[in-house]
């Protein structure tokens, strides 16, 4: 062990009060930097996750117009029932895919790409014997949406089994089964365009998602067709991949093949995205404090510590040891509180996201729990410790280049006068 | 008066040239050292004694480079003192200066045997166990084999500056400087410290240089100098 470490923790034994003060604080900084971070990116997780299994990863929706054949298509008979739309880049969109086939055949050639379910989507009003309510009927092939989405899951009553077995089945969201005082079994009147249908609830879902648990309705996509009355075509197409990262990248790829515009979850959500990462940095500024506290309690201390220990410092550098020897001496006092600082509160941090895990703390609206989410990562450990460091260094720094510049002969004569 | 070696001719240890000193700023500056030079011999104990305030311990604090001169040069074991090198002054008073403050100073949170290590260990020439040896040594010679492992605070005052002169020979230095290392111990103490200081200095070789207010101490010294106003009379 270098001599200098061995003076360190000599004269860090004998200021062990005030110094066990600042390793507190680092110790509960650290914990509780890890374990806010843990909680909003368990929240954060569990978002994502409810978008992955609603809406999917990608969707694939309107084909972007070729501007060459701008004219010709838009004087085509068949799509008089598409209009444009024009987007922020000025491109224009005639709605809805025209050959889902060959969108899907096109984009699973992507390594990253797991499957895709085509959906027809439409507004609705349904009818229930005391009731009325408006949603959005949604149109699937059953296997090639759970395949996309984890609606196999979401179901709270009945099956999908049902489901698959009945032509004119539907599954619908709890809030809107409670709305319209209805459950599996019963059947119902749904209207579209001009016409109307009676269909039955073969089961109910619930995705923790308001918005969709209130208003949307499957049935099968031949169903839909008949209803909403669109021989060909559908509105959308929901695409699962393999690694939810790369969405960004894998979008930009399907709209430049398939010339069809399409969101990755990152884009549709980004609000919510935003809001997270606010939420994280805030979090982790507002723990910071704790760590900067303890590292002003640890600035004082060690400039105590030089104050007291001017003779010592004199004596030593009588004997040959140098301006740094001097200075590491008051750095180490500090990386060894760093060092246990750190340890213990990753320890800490780990007990806290773990005992956090287990207390209640229902919720729903953006997604449904019944506990308190948490998801710790190495990199959050990574970051409080790298805060701690930045922190601890910074206060260790002024105390000892003042210990290294002590002159011995001036901390002498005014002790010796 | 100082002893003659064989080869007839005595080797200087320390040297220093017409050093001038101020301290304290504008109002209250004053000139206290005032082109003071003396040379230190190998084997030779020397005695600075003149009344307080005349400038001896500023002097001692040149000699062992632990404060920089307005003027004048050291050179120590032949070797030129660089003015205002603070690394080598380090290295110098690492490996050839050793000093005996009037306070014991030694570090309170380690053991006699520890502190007489504490210059071994920076200079890093020996290894553990030999540093173990030698401070053991050292200790015996100055009469404290048995309290090795005792802390500063279970010590008395003259074993405390028993165990500073055994610290101050750890790296075997070609020069002792000492400040009244009797100032504040009764006369039996000062008489054991100032002999095992002088004995050691004797067998080993060492130029040791002592302020003292202690006439007995003083004249068993092979020379005398006496100060005044920052100069030698
Ligand atoms: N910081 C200072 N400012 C001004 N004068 C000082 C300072 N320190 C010491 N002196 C003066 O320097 C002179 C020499 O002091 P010193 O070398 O300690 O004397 P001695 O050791 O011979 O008693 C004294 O007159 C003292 O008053
Ligand atoms: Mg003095």
């Amino acid at each position: 062990m270098s001599p200098t470490i061995r003076i360190a923790i000599r004269f860090l034994l004998a200021k062990k009060r005030s110094m066990l003060m600042s390793l507190t604080g680092i110790v509960f900084g650290v914990g509780f930097f890890i374990s806010t971070q843990a909680q909003l990116s368990g929240y954060q997780e569990l978002f994502i996750e409810t978008i992955l299994g609603t809406d999917g990863a990608i969707r694939i929706e309107d084909r972007i117009q070729d501007p060459n054949v701008f004219v010709a298509a838009s004087t085509k008979k068949n799509t008089s029932t598409n209009f444009f739309i024009t987007d922020k880049n000025n491109r224009r969109f005639v709605e809805g895919i025209e050959h889902p086939d060959s969108v899907i055949e096109a984009i699973s050639e992507l390594e990253n790409f797991e499957a895709a379910s085509p959906v027809i989507k439409g507004s609705i009003q349904l009818q229930s014997p005391l009731r009325k309510d408006n949603g959005q009927i949604y149109g699937i092939m059953v296997d090639e949406h759970i395949a996309v989405s984890a609606l196999e899951d979401q179901i709270q009553l009945g099956s999908i089994e049902d489901f698959r077995g009945s032509p004119m089945g539907i599954i619908m969201g709890h809030k809107m089964a409670a709305r319209l005082d209805v459950t599996v079994g019963d059947s119902i009147i749904i209207r579209a365009v001009d016409q109307q249908q009676r269909y039955r609830i073969a089961a109910i879902f619930e995705t923790g998602v308001s918005d969709i648990d209130k208003t949307r309705v499957f049935m099968h996509l031949s169903a839909a067709r008949s209803l909403l009355k669109k021989p060909n075509g559908v509105s959308f197409i929901q695409v699962s991949i393999y690694d939810r990262d790369r969405a960004i990248v894998d979008a930009e790829v399907i709209e430049r093949v398939t010339k069809h515009f399409s969101a990755p979850w990152q884009e549709r959500e980004k609000s919510w995205m935003q809001l997270f990462k606010t939420l994280q940095v805030s979090a982790a500024i507002t723990v910071s404090t704790i760590i900067i506290i303890s590292g002003l309690g640890m600035f004082s201390t060690l400039f105590m510590i030089v104050m007291d220990k001017t003779r010592e410092i004199a004596i030593l550098r009588s004997m040959g040891y140098t301006r740094n020897d001097i200075s590491n001496i008051f750095l180490w006092q500090g990386v060894i509180v760093l060092i246990c600082g750190t340890i213990l509160g990753c320890g800490i941090g780990y007990l806290i996201t773990f005992a956090i895990s287990y207390l209640p703390m229902p919720l729903s609206g953006i997604f449904a729990t019944e506990y308190f989410v948490v998801n710790s990562t190495a990199w959050h450990y990574v970051q409080a410790v790298i805060a701690a460091i930045i922190i601890v260094m910074i206060a260790c720094f002024a105390p000892s280049r003042k210990a290294g510049k002590l002159v011995p002969g001036d901390v002498i004569r005014g002790t010796a006068a | 008066m100082s002893e003659i070696k064989a080869g007839g001719q005595k080797e200087v240890a320390l040297e220093c040239r017409e050093l001038h000193k101020h301290l304290g700023e504008g109002e209250t500056r004053v000139h206290v050292l005032r082109g003071v030079s003396l040379k230190l011999y190998r084997g030779e104990v020397s005695a600075i004694v003149g009344p307080s305030g005349c400038g001896k311990s500023t002097l001692l604090y040149l000699l062992g480079l632990l404060d920089l001169q307005d003027s004048g040069s050291i050179s120590i074991q032949g070797e030129e003192v660089p003015p205002k090198n603070d690394g080598e002054h380090t290295r110098i008073r690492g490996e050839n200066v050793g000093f005996v403050f009037q306070f014991h100073f030694l570090l309170p949170e380690f053991s006699a045997m520890e502190n007489v290590i504490l210059p071994m260990r920076k200079l890093g020439r020996l290894n553990p166990k030999e540093m173990k040896s030698r401070a053991h040594a050292l200790l015996n010679e100055v009469g404290l084999g048995d309290k090795t492992h005792r802390l500063p605070s279970q010590l008395s005052g003259g074993e405390q500056q028993r165990v500073a002169i055994a610290r101050s020979l750890a790296n075997t230095p070609g020069v002792l400087l000492a400040d009244e290392p009797t100032g504040n111990l009764d006369v039996k103490n000062s008489l054991m410290v100032f002999e095992s200081l002088t004995r050691l200095a004797k067998e080993k070789g060492q130029a040791v240089l002592i302020v003292t207010h202690n006439p007995d101490l003083a004249k068993k010294c092979d020379r005398i100098l006496r100060m005044q106003d920052g100069q030698f009379t």
